[in-house]
């Protein structure tokens, strides 16, 4: 399969970008690393007029320390975030999700900032974002604005990024020392999950003094499991202690039922998932 | 049309492609590299895996405009230009890494890649390492002791076990 034709434009600068999606609007798609857009182009699921290539901006590329949160440069790849030591230090959480993220190939390929822009429901970057309470920054034509986690997710495939903006970076604040768990429910390797659970804790020796958790298709967005992060708090990360907790964390969730499974199977998946997270990420699990 | 400079398999090539060329399209039909196959054409198999400035992508999922001043690497650029193997390419065929053959690209250029970042990989490291290449007929055992003669990892029990296989 082979997409419909279309002009494409690859810009050196995010102004050159912002300029050539001024210019076609809504006849025009952004590529990142392409691995969620191509195949989607290829199934002519969308048939855009423009392709605007984000891949020769180097400027969107890189992780730095911003002091007490990390900058993730919009065009960096899975590969390069998930090998990253100021990551795995600073934001474990990221790491562990990226990688049960897709697989090698499109990990090289694929970007941070791309998936977060795509917001399938069943992307997996998305739940460690929001548990993080990170902040996204997108660049228009009256320059950057801040987004915040809880805001930035709208709906399916739905972000708050305008039709003339970019996401050019993700801000992640650092959660030195917790310890972090990613669980995933898939069927077939490499695919999207069917559920997903992203636990990062910090520990004052056998206790959960603070808990945050973001769910992966378990609505039209990334969620936070507010309930059950207060839940935990106070805690020994055992079965019995994570059990109410966990019970906890299907409030508020609003999954899909499909070929995969229900609503109310995807929920349980979830109560499970959510204690084999908060156990693994404590080092019981 | 887009004129696009790349090095493929250490070939200077340059050419005309419309945008909308897939990397391995650009491969086999405009440079003649069958090789290089297309599997499943949604980007989940890995039979199109090539080298991209050295790592790993699957070439139905880069479009040829974005390789521009890029280097390239596929099936055919591995053996020494004598016909010598690649130790990967030897290995695959010492442990019968496979039956009809199909995946085998995709499998051995995501194998080059894996042993590049990890030279000793465990078992486990190699059947998530090569998670976004699928094998139909040979049930991923082969492959995965391919995998480890290549990296000089197979311990006495997995060989004995590949012979009698």
């Amino acid at each position: 399969m082979i997409p419909a034709a279309f002009e494409y434009v690859a810009p050196t600068t995010v102004e050159e970008a912002l300029a050539a999606l001024a210019e076609h609007g809504d006849e025009a798609k952004i590529i990142a690393g392409g691995q969620s857009l191509l195949p989607v182009l290829r199934m002519r699921l969308n048939a855009p007029e423009w392709v605007i290539d984000l891949g020769r901006i180097e400027s969107l590329r890189g992780v730095r320390d911003g002091g007490d949160h990390l900058v993730i440069g919009a065009m960096t790849t899975h590969h390069d975030v998930g090998q990253d030591p100021l990551v795995h230090e600073h934001a474990l959480l990221v790491s562990k999700a990226i990688t049960h993220l897709a697989d090698a190939q499109v990990r090289h390929r694929g970007t941070f900032g791309g998936s977060l822009a795509h917001a399938d429901p069943g992307g997996d970057l998305g739940a460690p974002a929001l548990a993080l309470g990170s902040t996204f920054v997108v660049q228009g034509p009256g320059g950057t604005r801040e987004v915040a986690a809880g805001d930035f997710f709208v709906d399916l495939f739905e972000t708050a990024i305008s039709d003339d903006e970019i996401l050019v970076e993700v801000r992640v604040p650092k959660h030195d020392g917790w310890v972090a768990s990613y669980e995933k429910f898939v069927r077939i390797a490499h695919q999207w999950p069917i559920v997903a659970v992203a636990a990062t804790l910090r520990m004052e020796g056998d206790t959960i003094a603070e808990a945050r958790i973001g769910l992966t298709n378990m609505g039209s967005t990334p969620l936070r499991a507010s309930a059950a992060e207060q839940a935990l708090v106070g805690q020994p990360a055992t079965e019995e202690g994570v059990a109410a907790a966990a019970a906890l964390v299907v409030e508020g969730t609003n999954p899909p039922t499909d070929l995969n499974g229900t609503a109310e199977y995807r929920r349980h998946v979830a109560t499970v998932f959510t204690r084999r997270a908060v156990l693994a990420a404590a080092g019981r699990g | 049309m887009a004129r696009i400079n790349l090095t493929v398999d250490g070939q200077q090539v340059a050419d005309d492609v419309e945008p909308r060329t897939l990397l391995v399209q650009y491969l086999r039909e405009q440079l003649g590299k069958t090789g290089t196959v297309i599997g499943c054409d949604t980007s989940n198999c890995g039979a199109c895996t090539v080298h991209l400035n050295g790592r790993s992508v699957k070439s139905c999922n880069v479009l040829a405009v974005q390789v521009d001043g890029a280097e390239v690497t596929t099936i055919e650029g591995l053996a020494a230009e004598d016909g010598t193997l690649h130790p990967v390419q030897e290995s695959f065929r010492e442990c019968h890494g496979l039956q009809c053959g199909f995946c085998t690209p995709g499998m051995i250029m995501q194998t080059v890649d894996l042993l590049a970042e990890n030279p000793s990989p465990s078992e486990e490291a190699i059947r998530l390492g090569l998670e976004g290449n699928l094998c139909r007929c040979t049930g991923y055992h082969n492959i995965v002791r391919a995998v480890q003669h290549a990296a000089g990892t197979t311990t006495e029990t997995s060989s004995e076990a590949g012979a009698s296989a």
